[in-house]
């Protein structure tokens, strides 16, 4: 089937499978393999990108059901050569080990700080409910997002 | 010119991050090669069941199916899926199924095609007929006359019974106030990387060369067991670790999918990739622990412990995977934990079930040890009415007397026990701590104090702990090269996938050098680039590739001031590495640049005659022992007597790994392995019902601890380095999971302590503490 | 992870989807958010030939006052109900219940029709929508009929959604000012469904005795359920004295569920502490 949309700003036209999952569809179409798969049941959240600006687990949504809809990957959410805050506070507080659950929690982490941009620990440990790290324990995802939200607010407010 | 400062004990921001954060890394999925094949496996929904028949043909014929192979058809074709350690009964391990399946999730057939869709679809195509039969899930029923065998050919399902006597053990129970006898059960656990396991292979016919990626901690190690199985040389095999998403230990083994990707790769003159799915993990990935323990402790009034016996039963799954019936021996050498107790025994029975294999799983043998050690402690202080700290600085070795030869056998080589506690102590503030639970009990809450001081071996270690079949010592290799424009490569045989030592080794490397960190470029996990290297596990990455990797680095640094003492006409020994210079000792402001001796060593006019041009060594070194991280761990927990949940209240952990050399990557290690000993403390077991169906076959039923699960850590480390080797280090990798679980434990049972409950198994579920809660207010 | 192959169609109106829905029959199902179907595609437990997705029709995401009744479309998202000013205001119930299914990601997709359709068994959203006493518009070929929540949940995972026949929205009477909610759950830690949940709605009279509570429970028995036991052991009593006592009665005649996460025994008993707790909060927040 005819699937249009946008994903990190580039205008896609594809002519897809109907079965295929986005996820399929970013990493097997689109070649933009920072977005993973780490389970088959929409626990894990390594597969989170934003559809319309949200945080949803693209392993759960149809590649069509991204039609005319803008998609953002981990590899678009900088939008420059600089880093994305989270992505500065993922390396600057040592958010990640492994790396493989990282691009869904800085996806996700995004989403939250987008309502809400001065989040409590207890805030973003809720926030987290629905991504996996087996690597950091999270402490230092907390510590990652914070820093993140401190620098996000510091540039509204700049 | 600016000063490049010191980066080792600095806290270093990793340089593995910047592609791991943008999305840019290379995990195995995300190879694209052209003409790539997807392999797919069928796997068996039966735990023990004979295959009378398959039918093929419809899946065959599906388009985009390319082949189409059962376990038949692959017999004699590729050797079995090795185990290396030593046991009375190894089967043959096929990579498919061979008229027999044994386990949940075992491979029958592999179905290759153009598309992942269309292998799945054509996986639905094939019908096997099997034959069920009895399946046996527990272990102690296993050796029990008239159970269902796993393996005809033994007549038995023992794996191996393991004995490690000793009469002294007698003695001591004779002479005991008390003995006090248990059960404790380390349950079953997946170890669940996040990446799950992948491999793709590719065969270029025209230079009858191999390569396989696969998701490993053992590059070059499962390159000699490839090589086996597939009877190739080691010479044409090219195994490559590309970004790898956690191991865990899962991934320290050599699995059936290697050997059958490699194999399809070649049969079929085409790359081909195998993504495991996360039910295949669940199912097919070696899981952890799985052992019971029965102890019998003699004690003394005054808390002394003087002899520990155990008879363990240790449930190895229905095959033996790499290292399998090597796990449980730690668990018997370290059970003594941190104490002087003089005597140890104890038997081992190994035992074949219809389950996935157990290895390897993030402490390894330790995490069993320490729960049995700290269990222990607690159950003395509880028999005699002591302090549960007072019990442990009465068995604590003294820091005195370190190097000091355990019951087990071992020479733990430095610490200082008490320390670490009491510093614990001081955070949490005991006696307050103490007095606030007294209060909320009046109460009727329910308050623990739980308190666990471990010692783990790490750092393995002399080749001899290692077994011979592994084609690899416990040693570890490096080569540093300096580049012509003098920037510094370095090879390591360690395989990193998470740990950080692109940064940990970049930071040495530097200060050796007076170079900046980012003019050291640290590869790892390609055979065909690095020299042969053990890998990554059993915290060894530092502990054991750090002394190699100086051992390098001291070899070009002996040669560059040889070099540079020709040019400056100073001894050698009189100079010294230092911003980008190499400079006099006594007086840094005559030096030359560093890049004017890299010039001279790969100049065309040798500068010492004789002297062998180039900047490149090579070395491999061999630890004269293992070393032994400590540390205590002290958690304060809240049970809800209404519903058996577990609140924290505070965790603190005091760590020793010796000198550190990138706090904020120990204090993340440190982090995790808490997440993940708390993880079996309270949360995770892997549940197979009694006719061997895996309950837990996906993460919406087995509960890995998500950040709302867990407590804010408040850490701090005492320094004691490690004699054993020069850096001084200990390794840090499994410390957190070690002491997280009888803590945490321990904290429960303190809590639950005014009811008279004396042990709960592990996962301490809401369900479990609930009915002891009940049964023992019913008892009154 | 490889659903098997369907036809997708995208419906652009309630009629659209219900022909489509009468012409591929039991080959047919509706995708909502698709966090419920898309799951069990993936394992190939449900192959459906046909899939009508409702996304593209835009008035069943609305949320709006209906003359005095708060209508939440079925294809309005978690996400648009716990952050709705409107549901907020009149429907706390809802919205705090909302904010507590699953997370973030499924919040921003799952939808309220989608989930009360599948009605799984430890879904959160049916112990508000039964406390709430919500009405559940049904559209099929013969037309429109309205369900009672009481009367919509059948058995597991059966509804009175007939086939061939399209949830299209809930309406819900605004909580009176001054009652008491709360949405209280027991976390099945690793799926994040409730092993029990329990959603109270609660008014106290002058005299300071309870004037009526409904309580909505979810996760104990094979369908979620109005404990009507609990609800009148309340009813004219003082709640301080008589909320134990009522919620003792929160598991009265259900065949409790059972899984590795709690046992039959167990989730009864979390029934009945949940409940009390559920109680206690909705009372803190009432006012007499």
């Amino acid at each position: 089937m005819q699937l249009n949309l946008t994903i990190n700003g580039e205008r896609r036209e594809d002519d897809v499978d109907p079965r295929m999952l986005l996820v399929h569809y970013l990493r097997d179409v689109a070649g933009l393999t920072g977005t993973h798969v780490g389970c088959e049941t929409s626990i894990c959240g390594a597969c989170t990108v934003h559809l319309d600006g949200r945080a949803v687990k693209s392993c759960t949504v149809l590649a069509m059901q991204a039609l005319g809809a803008e998609v953002i990957t981990i590899e678009g959410l900088a939008r420059g050569p600089a880093m994305h805050p989270l992505q500065q506070g993922f390396w600057e507080e040592h958010g990640l080990q492994c790396g493989f659950c990282t691009p869904g929690m800085i996806m996700t982490a995004a989403d939250l700080l987008a309502r809400n941009a001065n989040p409590t620990d207890g805030e973003i440990r809720e926030a987290l409910e629905g991504n996996l790290c087996r690597c950091t324990g999270y402490q230092h995802i907390v510590n990652a997002i914070q820093y993140a939200a401190k620098k996000l607010r510091e540039q509204k407010a700049a | 010119m600016a000063v490049i400062p010191k980066f080792v004990g600095e806290r270093i921001k990793r340089r593995e991050d910047p592609r791991l954060v943008t999305g840019a890394a290379t995990y195995v999925d995300d190879l694209r090669l052209p003409g790539m094949l997807c392999a797919m496996v069928l796997r068996s929904p039966h735990a023990h069941a004979k295959i009378i028949s398959l039918e093929l043909e419809k899946a065959r014929a599906l388009k985009g199916v390319v082949a189409v192979f059962s376990g038949a058809d692959l017999k004699n074709k590729i050797g079995s899926v090795p185990c290396v350690a030593p046991a009375d009964h190894v089967p043959f391990h096929p990579v498919l199924a061979q008229g027999k399946v044994r386990f949940i999730g075992e491979g029958v057939a592999v179905v290759v095609a153009v598309a992942p869709y269309l292998a799945q679809d054509a996986l639905d195509l094939i019908e096997v007929d099997y034959d069920p039969l009895e399946a046996v899930i527990d272990p102690e029923k296993a050796l029990e006359p008239g159970a269902p065998i796993l393996h005809e050919e033994f007549g038995t399902n023992s794996v191996t019974l393991a004995s490690v006597p000793n009469p002294a053990v007698e003695d001591a129970m004779r002479k005991a106030d008390k003995i006090i006898k248990f059960r404790i059960y380390n349950q079953r656990l997946a170890p669940v990387p996040m990446e799950p396991r992948g491999t793709v292979a590719k065969w270029d016919a025209g230079y009858r060369q191999l390569t396989v990626w696969s998701s490993t901690q053992i590059p070059h190690l499962l390159r000699s067991q490839l090589a086996e199985q597939l009877k190739l040389g080691e010479n044409k095999l090219r195994v490559i670790a590309p970004e790898v998403g956690g191991g865990f230990g899962a991934k320290l083994n050599v699995y059936a999918e290697e050997a059958l990707v490699a194999y399809l790769a070649m049969a079929l003159n085409r790359p081909v990739k195998w993504i495991e799915r996360r039910r295949e993990n669940m199912s097919g990935t070696t899981h952890g622990r799985d052992q019971i323990a029965y102890l019998e402790v003699a004690a003394h009034k005054d808390g002394t412990v003087t002899a520990v016996k155990a008879r363990f039963v240790c449930d190895m799954g229905a095959y033996l995977q790499l290292l399998t019936p090597a796990i449980p021996g730690f668990s018997g050498l370290m059970m003594t934990g941190c104490y002087k107790i003089p005597a140890l025994a104890f038997e081992q029975q190994m035992v074949f079930t219809n389950k996935m294999a157990t290895d390897a799983y993030r402490g390894a043998g330790r995490p069993e040890a320490a729960y049995i050690a700290e269990r222990m402690m607690d159950m003395v202080a509880g028999e005699f009415g002591l302090d549960p700290v007072e019990v442990r600085r009465k068995n604590f070795f003294a820091k005195e007397s370190f190097p000091v030869a355990t019951a087990g056998g071992l020479t733990y080589d430095s610490g200082d026990y008490d320390r670490a506690l009491n510093k614990a102590l001081e955070m949490i503030d005991y006696p307050k701590a103490r007095a606030e639970q007294a209060e909320a009990r009046k109460h009727g809450r329910y308050v623990g104090i739980g308190i666990a001081s471990y010692v783990e071996i790490c750092g393995i270690g002399p080749s001899s702990l290692l077994p011979p079949k592994l084609k690899g010592g416990g040693w570890e290799s490096s080569t540093v090269r300096i580049e012509p424009d003098c920037k510094v490569t370095v090879l390591t045989g360690v395989s990193p996938h998470g740990q950080g030592q692109e940064t940990t080794f970049a930071q040495l490397v530097a200060d050796a050098f007076g170079i900046d960190i980012d003019d050291v470029n640290v590869v790892h996990g390609d055979t065909a680039i690095v020299q042969y290297g053990i890998g990554t596990f059993g915290s060894r990455g530092t502990t054991v590739g750090g002394p190699a990797l100086m051992l390098s680095v001291g070899k070009l640094q002996d040669k560059m001031r040889k070099i540079a003492s020709t040019m400056m006409e100073a001894p050698p020994d009189q100079l010294v590495f230092s911003n980008r210079t190499v400079a006099l000792k006594s007086d840094p402001s005559k030096s030359i640049a560093l890049q004017q001796v890299v010039d001279a060593a790969y100049g065309y006019k040798q500068p010492i005659p004789g002297l062998e041009p180039g900047l490149d060594a090579t070395s491999f070194y061999e630890p004269t022992n293992c070393t032994f991280p400590f540390g205590s761990h002290v958690a304060v927990v809240e049970v809800d007597p209404e519903t058996g949940v577990t609140k924290f209240l505070r965790y603190v952990a005091v760590d020793d790994c010796g000198k550190i050399l990138s706090p904020l990557l120990v204090e993340g290690q440190i982090h995790g392995g808490i997440a993940q000993g708390i993880a079996q403390a309270l949360y995770e077991e892997v549940v197979y019902d009694e006719n061997g169906q895996l309950i837990t076959a996906t993460l919406m039923d087995y509960a890995v601890p998500k950040a709302n699960m867990l407590p804010h850590y408040e850490l701090a480390s005492t320094v004691t380095p490690s004699p054993v080797n020069p850096l001084g280090v200990k390794g840090v990798g499994e410390a957190g999971t070690i002491g997280s679980t009888p803590c945490v434990v321990n904290a429960v049972l303190d809590a639950l302590a005014p009811l008279g409950i004396r042990h709960l198994d592990m996962p301490l579920k809401p369900e479990k503490v609930w009915r002891a809660i009940r049964d023992a207010r019913a008892k009154g | 992870m490889y659903p098997s192959a369907f036809d997708y169609h995208r419906a652009a109106s309630v009629k659209d989807a219900l022909r489509m829905l009468s012409e591929y029959g039991e080959d047919g199902k509706l995708l909502a958010g698709g966090h419920s179907l898309i799951p069990i595609m993936k394992l190939r437990l449900a192959q459906p030939a046909h899939l009508i997705d409702l996304s593209g029709v835009r008035e069943l995401a609305e949320i709006r006052d209906e003359s005095g009744k708060i209508v939440v479309g079925a294809m309005a998202t978690h996400r648009a109900v716990e952050s709705s000013a409107l549901v907020r205001a009149k429907l706390g119930l809802l919205a705090q219940c909302a904010a507590m299914i699953g997370d973030i990601q499924v919040r921003n997709r799952g939808t309220i029709g989608g989930s009360i359709a599948h009605a799984d068994p430890a879904a959160d959203y049916p112990a508000a929508v039964l406390a709430l006493e919500g009405e559940i518009t049904i559209e099929g070929a013969a037309g429109r009929r309205v369900v009672k929540a009481a009367d919509f949940f059948l058995d597991l995972m059966t509804t009175a959604v007939r086939p061939g026949e399209i949830v299209t929205q809930l309406a819900f009477a605004p909580i009176p000012p001054g009652r008491g909610f709360a949405y209280l759950k027991h976390r099945q830690p690793a799926s994040g469904f409730a092993t029990v949940g329990v959603a109270a709605v609660i008014a106290i009279a002058k005299n300071a005795t309870c004037e009526s509570a409904r309580v909505g429970i979810t996760g104990l028995g094979p369908k979620p359920f109005r404990a009507k036991a609990v609800e009148s052991a309340l009813a004219g009593n003082p709640p301080a004295q008589a909320t134990a006592a009522a919620a003792a009665r929160a598991a009265d005649g259900i065949d409790a569920l059972a899984d590795i996460h709690a046992s039959a025994e167990f989730r009864a008993e979390l029934a009945r502490v949940y409940t009390r707790r559920a109680l206690e909060a909705a009372m803190a927040r009432a006012a007499v």
